[in-house]
């Protein structure tokens, strides 16, 4: 037989590029399947350590879960010390909604200027101007809410200034790049037909837009409302910034009031590892964390009924 | 009536809908760029009239007037530095790992999840877990170790997103080729695929690293809001008050903007601030021009756009 001749120098040689090639494939897979690792143990590690900490409050220092979620005294450092988070809950819900109400239109009006309407200015102009804007810092933002949202919120609607209102503000600057993109990446995606359907019956371009476009979209521009919202809810300093730090739930827009990151912003410098009040900080973190996974979870749901 | 007047007076009812739609939607747009326009120019007219040489490189004062920004600038350079030299290999082998390994199935939906959530969490429970784990646990301090570890965290889900997508984008073809050279699939990757994915991943880089640039309340808790008193001619990384000595605290030029707003005794703090806040954005917008114009030069110079012609 013509192979029985090899020697087997000759085999190995021959064998050779193919174990350089599986050395090769071996450290590829190790070097990326660790890197893959690492980011699992960072999640996990995070998981645990936000939560061990952040139950410790109840589980060790016996703080009562109805007083935390419900009591609305904040008074960590009292002689009577009292950890009612109610006020910074409140705050943070009040601010992330409010700022989604006054981002939303404006966002996805400009998705909507963007696509339907003036596409090449769109693209040119705004599309640059919108990726800039969700580049600049947030205590940028911050500090333009201090120097021009609150001495104008001051002049001329009244109050402080400081407030729930001019977080709002400042917050809902801050995720329009956000809903935006995701409105016009799902604006851009639809079907060149759907539209070029309506038109052929007739329909204006706002009827296009109203009952045929919107409507198919709804659950991505959804998403992106969701996801601002997300990003709202964990901006610490540029809410800390404006919004007055007041441990009372608002009354009014002009008052100040504190939310569960401004509260945590301040107060962790202060207080010493493992003490209670440390602890009761770190439960406001867990809740932070807690609502991420709801809002991912929710964005889940969203997006399995746009794929349907 | 006839039916006739009764289709028209829709028609014109319709007709007018989408006017006043129009001009409303053209409004709302215009305004947003009416804001952006406004922001720019506020930050820019308040701050750049305060930046000068000295402005940028001395040192910041708690109590006086005349502080400057020197250590802040040069720690926040360097602190992006050290975050890219954890990042980039990290990022680029989860996103290899993510576009030309995984599987799909149960595992690498899971994957993907735990780089949702990690690309969602509030920066200022990363900030927390540093300064629980490396800064206590693991005994860094306040370090500029502990900023970039946490600032890794901040950024690798972004860095993921960046490498899959530019290596998904990368033609088929050039992978069949590969292949049909008998060369191995990690050499496919490293001298085929990665030469072309280049440019998308610098310009994803550059902008991530705009982000990394800004970011604040991780570094609360984590690099610390103080500067040790540091000799610039000391470039050695294990002397203590080396600028490169990368366990020292470090305050960066964002989390500076946020003391010097939120408990600045200076009589001159917002003229401070304004500078500060004028040089990050000023640099935010360098680090957007320089991924826009470096990934489009990048592309001409490695792909054949420019040989075949």
């Amino acid at each position: 037989m013509e192979h029985s001749k090899v020697t087997p120098r000759e085999a190995q040689r021959r064998r050779l590029p193919l174990e350089k090639h599986r050395l090769e494939d071996w450290i590829g897979k190790i070097y990326t399947s660790v890197c893959v690792v690492f980011l699992i143990a960072v999640i996990v590690s995070i998981v645990y350590f936000v939560t061990s900490k952040g139950v410790a409050t109840f589980a060790v220092n016996g703080v009562s879960l109805t007083e935390f979620f419900f009591g609305t005294h904040w008074a960590p450092d009292a002689a009577e010390p009292s950890f009612g988070a109610l006020p910074a809950i409140t705050g943070s819900f009040l601010v992330t909604l409010l700022a989604a109400l006054i981002a939303s239109p404006l966002s996805i009006a400009a998705a909507l200027f963007m696509t339907e309407i003036v596409p090449t200015f769109g693209k040119r102009i705004l599309q640059p101007a919108i990726e800039l804007l969700s580049g600049i810092p947030s205590v940028v933002y911050g500090f333009i809410g201090l120097t021009l949202i609150v001495p104008f919120l001051r002049d001329h609607v009244g109050g402080q200034g400081i407030g729930v209102g001019a977080g709002a503000l400042v917050l809902s600057i801050m995720i329009l790049p956000t809903i935006t993109s995701v409105a016009a990446d799902a604006l851009a995606s639809l079907p060149r037909g759907l539209r070029e359907a309506s038109y052929a019956l007739g329909a204006t371009r706002w009827q296009t837009i109203y009952r045929v476009v919107l409507p198919t979209v709804l659950p991505a521009l959804l998403t992106g409302i969701v996801l601002g919202m997300a990003r709202a809810f964990g901006e610490a300093l540029a809410v800390q910034m404006v919004i007055g730090n007041a441990p009372y739930i608002p009354t009014s827009l002009l008052e100040s009031a504190s939310t569960l990151t401004s509260v945590i912003t301040l107060g962790m410098g202060n207080t010493a590892m493992g003490s209670i009040q440390n602890n009761a900080l770190w439960s406001m973190a867990l809740v932070l964390m807690l609502m991420t996974f709801v809002f991912i979870l929710i964005i889940r749901l969203l997006e399995r009924r746009n794929r349907i | 009536m006839t039916t006739k007047t009764v289709n028209t007076k829709a028609r014109t009812r319709a007709r007018n809908a989408d006017k006043i739609a129009t001009v409303i939607i053209v409004a709302l747009a215009l305004s947003i760029v009416v804001i952006l326009l406004g922001l720019l120019g506020f930050i820019l007219f308040r701050g750049l009239g305060h930046i000068n040489w000295d402005f940028l490189t001395s040192k910041p004062q708690t109590i006086r007037e005349g502080g400057g920004i020197g250590p802040p600038l040069f720690n926040s350079l360097y602190l992006l530095v050290l975050t890219m030299i954890i990042t980039i290999p990290l990022g680029l082998g989860g996103g290899i790992y993510m576009s030309e390994y995984a599987k799909p199935g149960k595992i690498t939906a899971f994957i993907r999840l735990v780089v949702e959530v990690l690309s969602s969490f509030p920066s200022i429970v990363i900030g927390l877990f540093g300064l629980l784990v490396f800064v206590n646990t693991m005994g860094m301090g306040f370090s500029l170790l502990a900023g970039a570890l946490a600032l890794t965290i901040f950024n690798l889900p972004l860095m993921v997103r960046i490498t899959e997508q530019a290596f998904s984008s990368v033609p088929r073809e050039q992978k069949e080729a590969g292949l049909a050279l008998g060369l191995s699939k990690w050499k496919i990757i490293t001298s085929i695929m990665l030469p072309v994915a280049i440019p998308s991943l610098v310009t994803g880089t550059i902008l991530a690293a705009g982000r990394v640039f800004g970011e604040a309340a991780a570094l609360l808790f984590t690099s610390g809001m103080t500067t040790p008193p540091l000799n610039f001619s000391d470039w050695n990384p294990l002397h203590p008050r080396s600028p490169l000595n990368p366990l020292r605290p470090a305050e960066t030029l964002a989390t500076h903007i946020w003391k010097v707003n939120s408990e600045g005794l200076a009589p001159d703090a917002i003229q401070i601030a304004a500078g500060a806040s004028a040089v990050l954005v000023i640099m935010v917008l360098i680090f957007n021009l320089l991924a826009r114009w470096g990934g489009r030069t990048l592309y001409r110079y490695m792909t054949a756009s420019k040989r075949m012609n």
